[in-house]
């Protein structure tokens, strides 16, 4: 079966929907949003998109892209570098080991496995930025950080469900 | 692996693949803890690396804030109509009391000149500036810093002291072509040198990632009130003196904490202000403030 130039085109560009939408949550979630105290709990959005991606099309989000969208989000954040590339290939590299039992399960068991990769992620994140600064710095944001993110987890499921029907179906 | 192409190439092929992707995840950790070391030892490739990719984001990040914006305004105009007969007697009082003060100030400047005439004083530095807007805050719980709309060909320079309405808010500390990084007075980078307005006592404010400042090296000894205003003391050169910074919000045996005048986390538009400061290089400029 071969395919035209356009529908290879078309297959390549449905093919970046989950690249791109996740692109778009890092810059989402860089709005600056005029609340007190936001900013330091802003929830962690590609770490929902790489969740979700991971688990249900591994091939179009690997770990390599995981890496790059950590990468370009250090780069605009202005932190250290490597911090974010290193929090996403661990979040994919968690849930490329349970991927089966994640793949099959309920929306709520898949939510609760977030939550404890959310832990994890609070953790590296503290642990890291820690090092970086040659300090203790206080854990209590970072773990704000992942409640808020677990809270946005239905929501923003949600919307990537609606983009892989849309785009990965069909 | 997958319905979709369940070909007997890729049967075979499985297996191996599934092993380069377990040695691409520990290529990929490496290749992170890598990247912080060369953050750590090259910072100024990182910078304009930072630069380059927040200049290339930047008209994105400008199109999807004015929205976010927008509806902060709404919300606000609101709770600003409920509130407009007990704003407009605040206001009026407030307006009594400044005219006081616009008597003085006049006053005093005209006391000001005519002494500095007499003492043949060298005139303050001028300043210009240049007006930005917020485009992004960085959604991490480690790091404080604002994008604005103004770059290198605008006129920012690295250093440059950022300032919103009442105060000091930070300094630039990246530039690219059309967009900059303003280091927010709460980091955990921060250091700004200060002097207590009333007790003249210098110390050095540092930030540590949480909305209120503190100020390091005073004396155990040093009389320091609640309330008292801290201005930026122009040692190091970096900042002018008497720049306004915060009031202090608590004092005890857990330090001395500062209340920065400006609210960070609402600030939507900055000035970017160079200081033409005696031994750097002094511009024409049009604007003074």
């Amino acid at each position: 079966m071969t395919l035209t130039l356009w529908q290879r085109l078309d297959k390549t560009g449905r093919n970046l929907a989950p690249f791109a939408v996740t692109v778009m949550l890092a810059l989402a979630g860089m709005i600056p949003v005029p609340l007190p105290g936001y900013a330091s709990v802003a929830p962690f959005l590609t770490a929902i998109a790489v969740y979700y991606w991971a688990i249900h099309r591994p091939d179009l989000m690997g770990p390599g892209t995981a890496f790059l969208i950590g990468l370009l989000q250090d780069l605009l954040t202005g932190g250290p570098l490597g911090v974010n590339a290193l929090v996403l290939v661990l979040v994919h590299w968690a849930v490329s080991s349970q991927r089966r039992v994640l793949a099959s399960s309920t929306f709520a068991l898949m939510w609760f496995g977030f939550g404890l990769v959310m832990m994890g992620v609070a953790c590296i994140q503290w642990l890291a930025f820690s090092a970086l600064q040659a300090t203790v710095l206080p854990f209590r944001p970072a773990l704000f950080q992942a409640l808020l993110t677990m809270a946005f987890f239905p929501a923003i499921a949600w919307m990537l469900i609606r983009v892989h029907r849309a785009f990965l179906q069909g | 692996m997958k319905p979709r192409n369940s070909g007997s190439v890729v049967r075979l092929a499985a297996p191996l693949r599934a092993l380069a992707q377990r040695f691409s995840f520990l290529l990929l950790v490496l290749a992170s803890v890598a990247l912080m070391m060369v953050g750590r030892i090259d910072a100024l490739s990182v910078d304009s690396a930072r630069a380059r990719v927040t200049d290339a984001f930047a008209p994105i990040l400008d199109a999807i804030s004015r929205p976010a914006a927008t509806a902060a305004h709404v919300v606000e105009s609101v709770v600003e109509v409920q509130n407009a007969f007990e704003e407009n007697q605040r206001l009026k009082a407030e307006n009594a009391r400044l005219l006081q003060w616009k008597q003085a100030a006049l006053r005093l400047e005209a006391e000001n000149i005519s002494l500095r005439s007499l003492l043949k004083a060298t005139p303050e530095p001028s300043s210009s500036f240049i007006t930005a807007r917020v485009i992004a805050a960085p959604g991490s719980s480690f790091l404080r810093t604002l994008v604005v709309t103004a770059g290198r060909r605008d006129g920012v320079r690295k250093g440059q002291a950022a300032i919103a309405g009442s105060g000091l808010v930070g300094r630039v500390i990246e530039v690219g072509e059309w967009s900059a990084r303003v280091l927010l007075l709460t980091d955990i980078n921060t250091r700004i040198p200060v002097v207590l307005e009333r007790s003249r006592q210098r110390a050095v404010m540092a930030g540590d990632n949480s909305d209120q400042t503190r100020l390091l090296y005073l004396p155990p000894e040093a009389p320091v009130q609640v309330g008292e205003r801290v201005v930026t003391s122009g040692h190091g050169g970096q900042f002018p003196p008497g720049l306004p910074v915060g009031v202090v919000s608590s004092a005890g045996e857990r330090g001395v904490r500062v209340q920065p005048n400006v609210d960070l986390s609402r600030v939507e538009h900055l000035q970017l202000v160079e200081f033409s400061l005696p031994g750097s290089e002094s511009e024409p400029s049009s604007e003074s403030k």
